[in-house]
């Protein structure tokens, strides 16, 4: 069994594994920090970003994590666990060849599209006036300044994919449902389990008859919005592969929405904007919700919430329909029948709106001061990019990033010098620590894989050695291109007898509870399956050149010799021996068993546990008498 | 006992005694156990049971009945005890065999009945009150009480147990009471044969190898040491001091929570005076206990009087260890001498921090504690390591937070042990508040400040550590050194009110109602020590902290709200809420005063009204500008409001403005009436009228009355004189009393006469008094309200108001009649007490 690891980044990951004969690829996440490294792309042309000096406009590019390690053509099915981690997944489908099926939940499959044409739109709408990709030659590379001539493997970095790959990528898609359990070529088992993180988002098992691997990413044990995490079913695994906990261990969700209303509250006091760069889908309803019950109580009721997204409409509303897959709060709602989520009421009663876009009718509306959230968290591309441009000179302004994938510094890099308040509230509601012992104490997995980053202190909080796993054995970790043998060897495969091959044994107890039966069948296989047949009868001998040669095909079944069982008691054996008329008999105690000495007879019988030798000089009567005597203490079948 | 009672007493002793009419209330029983007490407390027993052959007869036959309830067999055993308290009774009861029916084997204790809890109580009970004289002794020895007293010890019910406990300690001492002539040697050969058997059961369980029956003697002791004067104890701890030092040698120590009690018990005792090895035994114990046992112990001897320095240094060093451990750990270099002057911390606490996260927690709560409990003593250790124990407490809380990073492998597993440990945050933050009182260095003051202001910012704090945070934060800030030459915060205060303000800020939009409030309790807090001060105006009037204040008025949690109002009402007091009004809100503007008598008539809740009329009582006090302008119209507009609220403690409220307004137009001119200002919020009802100012001279005095009789405060305060809220009625009752004196002698008797207005008034205020409040008083003259004034039995009322609520109910007779109510044996209902 083998982890292909070939992401580097521990909450987008994408790890291949190979396990009976199956390649199940782990997830396919999309490390888009390497968007950081270009300047944004404006709605409006912007002289300021245009006029800066040396460097002409890029479009987006994003970055594939991936290596040659394997071939990923080979790979037969993906299986995703949550949104975030399928955004990579046009480039795998659509460019590898790779003819396998895709596993989802349905929430997953649906916003994760939402997510990809956000994304498709968002680069797609301001088409580049110049493209270049010349840079990317290694000598021209090393010439740039940092930290582009610092970045590692560009040249694998790609263009955004198209809404026909991404239509084309989900295709391959099949839904399934938790605890759904899905056959791969009768190898393998796999099924998705409630991972508690986001909308749909899964944990997956992956299981044969006797071995169990459990794939932990993007878990959370906190009570928010998704059906909460499924625990229990992650128990007696021998491997548990874990990733995406939370990437900001230190800050707990709890304070740092109280962070966020506080400082949204104190900006729109003063007359200020609050601009909330964001994905369009996830902590976005929880927090939300947070300001549904506070708005009120801050006097902020006639201050108008703006979410602005090509699928803002779509995001609002999906979530409104997923109830199965909700916690059990807001399941209970749909049959009052209610809206699960009180955003609802938000659009209801004009205090939150949604817009496509900054053009059209949200210019119309547009009133300050005002809170506004929308995309991309990167600061590179999306109307966010508007907002910044445009209140970024007033110090009355705040920008509050609550997504961790960004540095909110580099970030912000293009904008300086910038007027605007910035508060980090980074709201992650994965797994911390803390929690992860909790969890490993509880499902007490065998082995622990995780990815290298995990198995020490963050590099910047060395001193935190509570911000690591602990557990015993301690994990194993991963890094990127690495191949990892799973430390576990498999010694056992189920195989079926077929009824009437059962029929014909005869079993026989040798000890309480334990039957033996000699069995002689042929064994088939086939897809993974492993069955015992009866064997084929001998023909009748009927003479005949030719049949006989028919029945020479025939496995050549041997008379076979009784199987022996059971142990031989010196003392007694010795006094059949004198029973049966030896005398001068004397017995030596050896490391491994007797020996028993018929000094007149010269002869020597060697007793141990599993063998009986009879030395005899030549004299085949007398070892057969006394072979008949040793085998009448053993038991035959 | 009166008549009436010896009348229904047998037949209450009859039902009683029968078990078809079983009695519901049992708290009845304990009220007539109670009567009964004072009963014989004021005569003899011995002739209220020959006066009453009933109650005798009673105790018979709850000894014959089968199946009688265990309450009032119960009830049985605690009234004999109390009859048999008089010797002279308790021969009486002796002849007629009674008493060892009741408490010895033949009665309830071989019984049934005895698995009952309420028995074996009642039983305990009874023998407690009756071991009183040296024939209650021989009794005891005779029947064999003290064995099954031995085993009731270890009972399943703790009351049980523990009145067992407490019982023996008491026959203890009556056994020694009468010896005990001198100091009695630890032999005890002349000891009686009672206090032998317990002191050798005593000693057998200090040498038993079961822990509960260690716990249960050292219980026994405690209590003996605690409570008995006697010279007698001073021998018994001689003879047993060895059983105790010999627990010391097991490992680990027994009982050792018990074992710190008697030690502490024997201690404070007057046992040291005699025993200079007591020292020797507290010395041994605290080094044999581990770290988290040992505290307790080292705080109590710290807390002692008098004992030796040695001891004394012994005991804080263990206070010390776990903070000098913490600091050892988290030092990034070797440092100046820690807080055990550079000897090493202990490593049997280390071992315990590091052990697992709870002993940490424990243990550096306790010593937390301990040392913020110490500090304020004047018997605190001398010298007082004010700073390294600053450093301590600031560096625990930098491990909590995570924001130190120690080098040492110690360090780094404290950390991890202790990060976002809220438990710890707040002992520290307690503690670092207790060292407010102290001086410190320069640079551990800085270190204060900033550790705090980490906190005070970090989303992190959990609302209780905020407040916390918030509490140690005003410590600091109103011990922090003034300038020299001028009273004005020093320059390092005003930096860190600089950076403080805008946290608040923050703090008061917080989510969390909880931390809204306690920001807001620390700007009242603040401004109320600090409001006059250059620096401190300068640096909230630049913020936005008072407008933000202001909104909070609107807050839609109600404990918010009354933090809100009491805080504009002090900022307003030092003109500290004069923010210009912000372009959107052309109205915010409007006077502090009218928003707030607008929460005073609107708000839903109480306690913002309550707090509104506490602003409005200070403001009139302190001659608040807004107020000042035209204080008639504003105590009438007060007073209107507050007269229909109905919330009582608004309404005495009311009665407490409207007494500062008396003394202030009655008072000596020029000056506040001394009595009305001076008097406490908590002065007991009636202290007023006692305490009289001098009368005011009659000219000024009608002027008053004229004012007073406009803002109608008199018909608020005969409103609240008909109060259904007793405390209203009393408070008004003052008032009226403190007016009358005032006004005695102006006007004459003859100057109102009956004129038709009194009466219509006396008229009115009769309707009241019946719960006819809807009628108005109208327009009152001045001579009119006099005449009522004289009219009224104040003084009357006073004493009726004085009386408890059930005064009328609470006699004897009426407990009687209530109980053989209850079984329906008096026919009628004739009372209905609840």
């Amino acid at each position: 069994m083998k982890l292909y690891c070939l992401s580097g980044h521990p909450t987008l990951p994408c790890n291949v594994l190979k396990f009976k004969s199956t390649t199940v690829m782990l997830d396919c996440g999309l490390d888009m920090t390497s968007t950081l490294n270009f300047l944004p792309l404006p709605l409006v042309q912007s002289p300021r970003l245009s006029n800066l000096p040396g460097w002409s406009l890029k479009d987006g590019n994003a970055f594939l994590d991936k290596t040659e390690l394997i071939d990923l053509s080979t790979v037969d099915v993906i299986l995703i666990s949550n949104y975030h981690c399928m955004m990579a997944l046009p480039y795998i489908t659509e460019h590898t060849g790779f003819t396998g099926t895709v596993y989802a939940t349905e929430p997953t499959v649906q916003i994760g599209r939402l997510l990809m044409e956000e994304l498709v739109n968002f680069i797609e709408r301001v088409p580049k006036a110049q493209s270049a990709s010349l840079w990317k030659n290694k000598d021209i590379q090393r010439l740039l300044p940092s930290p582009l001539k610092d970045a590692v493997e560009v040249s694998t970095w790609r263009r955004c994919y198209t809404m026909q790959e991404v239509n084309s990528a989900l295709s391959k898609i099949q839904l399934v449902g938790y605890s759904q359990k899905i056959e791969l070529f009768g190898a393998v088992q796999v099924t998705p389990l409630s991972s508690g993180y986001a909308l749909g988002s899964s944990n997956w098992i992956i299981q044969s008859h006797y071995e169990k691997v459990s794939y932990v990413s993007g878990s959370s044990l906190l009570t928010t919005h998704p059906q909460p995490m499924d625990q229990a079913s992650l128990k007696n695994s021998d491997v548990l592969i874990l990733t995406g906990l939370t990437q900001i261990p230190t800050a707990n969700p709890d304070g740092m929405v109280g962070e966020f209303c506080s400082n949204l509250a104190l900006t729109v006091r003063n007359g200020g904007n609050v601009l909330v760069p964001c994905y369009p889908s996830g902590v976005i309803y929880d927090l939300l919700e947070c300001l549904y019950q506070y708005i009120d109580s801050a006097g902020l009721s006639s201050i108008p919430f703006y979410f602005i997204s090509p699928v803002a409409n779509s995001s609002l509303e999906f979530s409104q329909i997923f109830a199965e897959w909700l916690c059990h709060n807001k399941q209970t709602k749909v049959y009052l029948p209610e809206p699960p989520f009180p955003h609802a009421e938000l659009i209801q009663t004009n205090k939150l709106k949604h817009y496509p876009s900054i053009h059209g009718d949200f210019s119309n509306d547009f009133r300050q001061p005002c809170v506004v959230f929308t995309g991309h968290p990167s600061l590179r591309f999306g109307d966010v990019v508007h907002f910044m441009e445009l209140w970024g000179k007033s110090s009355l302004n705040t920008v509050i990033f609550t997504e961790p994938d960004f540095s909110y510094l580099e970030a912000l890099a293009p904008y300086q010098p910038l007027a605007m308040k910035c508060i980090y509230c980074p709201i992650d509601t994965r797994l911390n620590f803390i929690q992860v012992s909790k969890l490993l104490k509880e499902v007490q997995p065998l082995h622990v894989v995780c990815p290298e980053q995990y198995t020490q202190p963050p590099p910047a909080q060395s001193h935190r050695m509570d911000l690591m796993i602990d557990c015993q054995p301690p994990a194993m970790s991963y890094r990127r291109a690495e191949v990892l043998a799973l430390p576990f060897k498999r010694r056992y495969e189920k195989i079926e007898i077929m009824p009437e091959l059962a029929d014909s044994l005869v079993p026989m107890e040798i000890k309480p509870g334990v039957s033996l039966a000699t069995v002689s069948a042929v064994l088939h296989t086939k897809d993974n399956k492993h069955v015992l047949q009866p064997p084929p009868r001998p023909a009748q001998p009927t003479g005949g050149k030719k049949r006989k040669r028919a029945s020479d095909d025939i496995p050549d079944c041997k008379v076979l010799k009784p199987l022996l069982s059971g142990s031989i008691p010196v003392d007694q054996f010795v006094q059949t021996l004198e029973k049966h008329g030896f005398s001068d008999i004397k017995v030596e105690d050896t490391a491994k068993g007797h020996i028993v000495l018929l000094q007149e007879a010269e002869t020597l019988i060697q007793i141990e546990e599993d063998s009986t030798h009879i030395i005899c000089d030549n004299d085949e009567m007398l070892r057969v008498r006394l072979r008949d005597l040793v085998l009448k203490f053993l038991q035959k079948f | 006992m009166d008549p009436e009672c010896s009348r229904l007493l047998p037949a209450l002793c009859a039902v009683l005694a029968d078990p078809r009419q079983p009695v519901a209330d049992d708290t009845c029983l304990e009220k007539l156990l109670d009567w009964f007490t004072t009963v014989t407390a004021a005569g003899s027993s011995l002739l209220l049971l020959q006066e009453n052959p009933c109650l005798v007869e009673l105790l018979f036959r709850v000894l014959k009945s089968q199946d009688l309830s265990s309450r009032i067999l119960s009830f049985s055993l605690r009234l004999a005890g109390i009859f048999a308290a008089q010797e002279d009774c308790f021969q009486y009861l002796q002849q007629g065999e009674l008493l060892p029916m009741l408490f010895g084997e033949v009665g309830p204790l071989g019984g049934a009945a005895w698995t009952a809890p309420a028995v074996r109580s009642g039983w305990i009970q009874g023998l407690r009150t009756l071991a009183q004289h040296p024939s209650a002794l021989r009794f005891l020895a005779a029947c064999g009480a003290v064995d099954t007293i031995f085993s009731l010890q270890g009972d399943s019910s703790l009351f049980v147990a523990s009145a067992a406990g407490q019982l023996l300690v008491h026959i203890l001492d009556l056994a020694m009471r009468g010896p005990a002539r001198g100091r009695c040697s630890p032999q005890a050969c002349d000891w009686p044969a009672c206090a032998q058997k317990i002191v050798c059961h005593i000693e057998d369980s200090l040498c038993s190898i079961a822990t509960p029956q260690v716990t249960q003697a050292l219980n026994v002791l405690t209590t003996v040491f605690g409570h008995c004067r006697g010279l007698w104890t001073q021998g018994l701890w001689v003879r047993l001091s060895p059983l105790v030092a010999r627990l010391l040698e097991k490992d680990p120590v027994p009982a050792s929570h018990s074992l710190v009690d008697l030690l502490l018990s024997v201690a404070r005792s007057s046992v040291p005076s005699s025993d200079r090895g007591l020292w020797e035994t507290l010395a041994q114990t605290l080094s044999h206990l581990s770290p988290t046992q040992a505290g307790p112990l080292a705080l109590g001897i710290l807390k002692l009087q008098d004992c030796p320095q040695a001891l004394r240094t012994q005991a804080f060093g263990i206070l010390l260890q776990p903070l000098a451990c913490v600091l050892e750990a988290a030092a990034q270099a070797p440092g100046p001498p820690g807080l055990l002057g550079g000897a090493a911390g202990d490593p049997m606490t280390a071992d315990t921090l590091l052990c697992s996260k709870s002993a940490c927690v424990g243990l550096l709560c306790c010593a937390l504690t301990h040392l913020g409990l110490l500090q304020p003593l004047p018997q605190r250790p001398s010298p007082w390591p004010q700073a390294p124990l600053l450093g301590a407490a600031v560096t625990v809380l930098r491990l909590c937070s995570g924001s130190v990073a120690p080098t040492s492998d110690v360090g780094g597993r404290l950390c991890a042990i202790l990060v976002g440990c809220g438990r710890v945050q707040r002992a520290a933050l307690d503690f670092l508040g207790a060292l407010s009182q102290g001086a410190g260095p320069q640079e551990s003051v800085t270190q204060v400040f900033s550790v705090l202001l980490e906190y005070l910012m970090s989303p992190e704090s959990s609302s209780m550590v905020l407040k916390k945070a918030f509490q140690a934060t005003l410590r600091w800030l109103l011990s922090s050194p003034k300038t020299p030459g001028c009273c004005d915060l020093d320059p390092r205060t005003q930096l860190f009110l600089r950076e403080l303000l805008p946290v608040l800020q923050k703090r008061l939009c917080s989510p969390c109602w909880e931390v809204r409030d306690s920001g807001l309790e620390f700007l009242t807090q603040m401004t109320r020590h600090c409001g006059g001060q250059a620096g401190f105006r300068q640096a909230l009037l630049a913020s936005e902290v008072p407008e933000l204040t202001k909104q909070l008025l609107q807050d839609p949690e109600s404990y918010v709200r009354a933090s809100a109002v009491t805080a504009t009402g002090q900022l307003s007091s030092w003109a500290l809420l004069a923010a210009p009004a912000s372009p959107e809100r052309p109205g915010a503007q409007q006077s502090l005063l009218v928003e707030l008598l607008h929460v005073l008539c609107a708000d839903s809740e109480g306690f913002p009204r309550r707090a509104v009329m506490q602003v409005f009582t200070e403001w009139l006090r302190d001659g608040h500008a807004d107020v000042a302008e035209d204080p008639e119209r504003f105590v009438a507009r007060v007073l209107q409001a507050a007269s229909r609220d109905p919330d009582w403690e608004v309404r005495a409220q009311g009665l407490e403005l409207a007494l500062v307004f008396l003394g202030q137009l009655l008072g000596p001119r020029g000056s506040h009436c001394p009595c009305a200002v001076a008097l406490p919020e908590t002065a007991p009802p009636g202290t007023l009228a006692q305490a009289l100012p001098e009368a005011a001279p009659p000219g000024t005095l009608a002027q008053a009355l004229q004012v007073l009789c406009r803002v109608q405060l008199f018909e608020f305060a005969f409103r609240a004189l008909f109060d259904c809220d007793r405390p209203v009625a009393q408070k008004s009752c003052d008032l009226l009393l403190f007016l009358r004196a005032k006004a005695a002698p102006c006007g004459s008797p003859q100057e109102a006469g009956d004129s038709p207005n009194v009466a219509s008034v006396e008229a009115t205020l009769q309707r009241w008094q019946a719960g006819e409040q809807g009628q108005p008083l109208g327009y009152l003259e001045p001579g009119a309200v006099m005449a009522v004034l004289r009219s009224i039995d104040l003084e009357g009322l006073r004493d009726t108001l004085a009386e408890s609520s059930d005064h009328v109910e609470k006699s004897p007779q009426s407990l009687l009649q209530d109980m053989l109510a209850a079984v329906g044996v008096l026919g009628e209902n004739e009372a209905d007490c609840y």
